[in-house]
């Protein structure tokens, strides 16, 4: 049987000491074990992005990594991008610019872009359209999230 | 997920004993793209996984005009593209890493895993054989080489034996006059898995080629190396016949299966057409001019 380990790490710049089952994924550790449910599961096979962070400085799918892996990680998630209770210029364009409708991959598309302005500020459409082609999205069409990065972007620039 | 448990070694001494002392059902975990899928879907029976990615030669990238390129390989594909040299040197490694998964795919996936997945449309593998890509093999008696071409031997399986593991991947330096390239074709611009895909490695002398690897994938039980393909090319000027005379060789070669993402008829086609592309890209690339991996 697969036992219990404990797992060290930070999160959302909190170190954290916490329990999980030696078989959960990042994904299941984070939303069943330590109660950060943004993170969202889509497909629970690496194809949509919806729970997508932040793990020691790149992007990755949470449902495509081990919890055990993470002894001495650094880990963001989507819980903790806003500066305290203040969202920051991505997140508020979303919304000003209606990047969403149902929601489910609003997380991982806020992650994702996260990473993106934060190795490019200054991306060009096409790159940031190949950045997120991984981040699936059933109801927006794609175009107001585009467009939502690329008004973000240019705030943050400002 | 079916019940498992996880090691990390340090060493590949560990690792291999860990695979040897618990079997089939022990897994190398590199970047788990590919392996954490397959065991949550119990396509494949895992007790254990192996975590290499603490193994210092498992995470190495390196480069010396003597020694060529190490790319160790748990090394994850984000660091491949962005890494200065590979860049300028290995375009061709580029086109590939870039074109694995998405984004977040990238930031895990690796060439080792590709390769020891063994998926016919695997996307690095073409690529590691044009660039004469040897598999730097360690298991129960030692270290052995084999070349990346000889390495798959079937769908999903590959010719390491019991306890063994591929610690890296070892490219020659690029010849003078030399350039490379690597395509792939899907019905859209990303995320999807090759119908076909192809990479070529061409040194010129002027207009005149001294030496070709090509590989194409998706079109055989395994990432096939084309001989034939270079033999049409070398000593001979490049010319839209000497090119035509070794896409023809792909097309031949090419023994592919009808399935959902494509046909007989139109694999063999697209054999023929990538291989010239790539051929072009790659005497572009050989000439100094810069091609763009997207
Ligand atoms: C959404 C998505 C999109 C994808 N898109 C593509 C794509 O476009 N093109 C493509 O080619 N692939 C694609 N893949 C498949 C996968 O990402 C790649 O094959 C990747 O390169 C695998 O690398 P990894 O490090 O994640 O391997 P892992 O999953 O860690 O391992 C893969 C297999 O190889 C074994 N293994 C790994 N390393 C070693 C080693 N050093 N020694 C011995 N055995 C080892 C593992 O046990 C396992 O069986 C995609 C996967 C997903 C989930
Ligand atoms: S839930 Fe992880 S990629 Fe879809
Ligand atoms: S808003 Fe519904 S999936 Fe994107």
């Amino acid at each position: 049987m697969s036992s219990r380990i404990i797992i060290q790490a930070t999160i959302n710049g909190e170190p954290m000491e916490f329990l999980a089952d030696e078989r959960d994924s990042l994904l299941e550790a984070l939303r069943e074990r330590i109660g950060l449910t943004g993170s969202k599961e889509g497909c629970n096979n690496g194809n949509c992005g919806a729970c997508a962070v932040i793990l020691d400085g790149r992007l990755v799918n949470s449902c495509v990594v081990m919890a055990a892996e993470l002894q001495g990680a650094n880990i963001t998630t989507v819980e903790g991008l806003a500066n305290g209770g203040e969202l920051i210029p991505l997140q508020t364009a979303f919304l000003e610019d209606a990047a969403l409708q149902c929601g489910i991959c609003t997380p991982g598309f806020l992650v994702a872009s996260k990473a993106l302005l934060d190795f490019n500020p200054n991306p060009s459409e096409y790159e940031i359209r190949y950045w997120l082609a991984g981040n699936l999205c059933r109801c927006t069409g794609y175009d107001k999230i585009i467009r939502a990065v690329q008004h973000a972007a240019t705030q943050m620039r400002a | 997920m079916q019940d498992v448990t996880y090691r990390r070694p340090a060493t590949v001494q560990e690792a291999s004993q860990l695979l040897k002392d618990n079997g089939p059902t022990a897994r190398v975990l590199a970047g788990g793209t590919d392996i954490i899928v397959m065991a949550r879907e119990r396509r494949r029976d895992t007790r254990m996984f192996v975590d290499i990615k603490a193994i210092p030669e498992l995470m190495q990238l390196s480069f010396s005009a003597t020694e060529g390129l190490t790319v160790g390989a748990a090394v994850p594909c984000y660091r491949i593209y962005r890494d200065e040299t590979v860049s300028r040197l290995y375009p061709c490694l580029l086109d590939s890493a870039s074109l694995i998964g998405g984004t977040a795919i990238q930031g895990r996936a690796s060439l080792g895993g590709n390769l020891c997945n063994a998926g016919p449309a695997g996307d690095s593998i073409p690529s590691m054989i044009a660039l004469e890509g040897e598999a730097q093999i360690f298991g129960p008696n030692g270290w052995r080489t084999v070349k990346v071409e000889d390495f798959c031997t079937a769908p999903g399986r590959n010719v390491l034996d019991a306890g063994e593991l591929l610690v890296s991947i070892k490219f020659p330096a690029p010849r003078p006059g030399s350039g490379a390239r690597f395509l792939r074709f899907i019905p859209r611009n990303e995320m999807d898995i090759a119908v076909v895909n192809c990479a070529t490695n061409l040194t010129l002398d002027g207009n005149t080629v001294t030496a070709a690897r090509i590989a194409i994938g998706a079109v055989a039980p395994r990432p096939l190396f084309v001989p034939a393909a270079g033999a049409a090319l070398v000593g001979r000027p490049l010319t839209d016949e000497t090119i035509a005379a070794a896409a023809n060789a792909s097309r031949d070669a090419a023994t592919p299966i009808d399935d959902m993402r494509g046909s007989v008829r139109q694999r063999k086609h697209l054999s023929y057409v990538l291989t010239e592309r790539t051929i072009r890209d790659a005497a572009r690339r050989a000439r100094g001019e810069i091609v763009s991996h997207v």
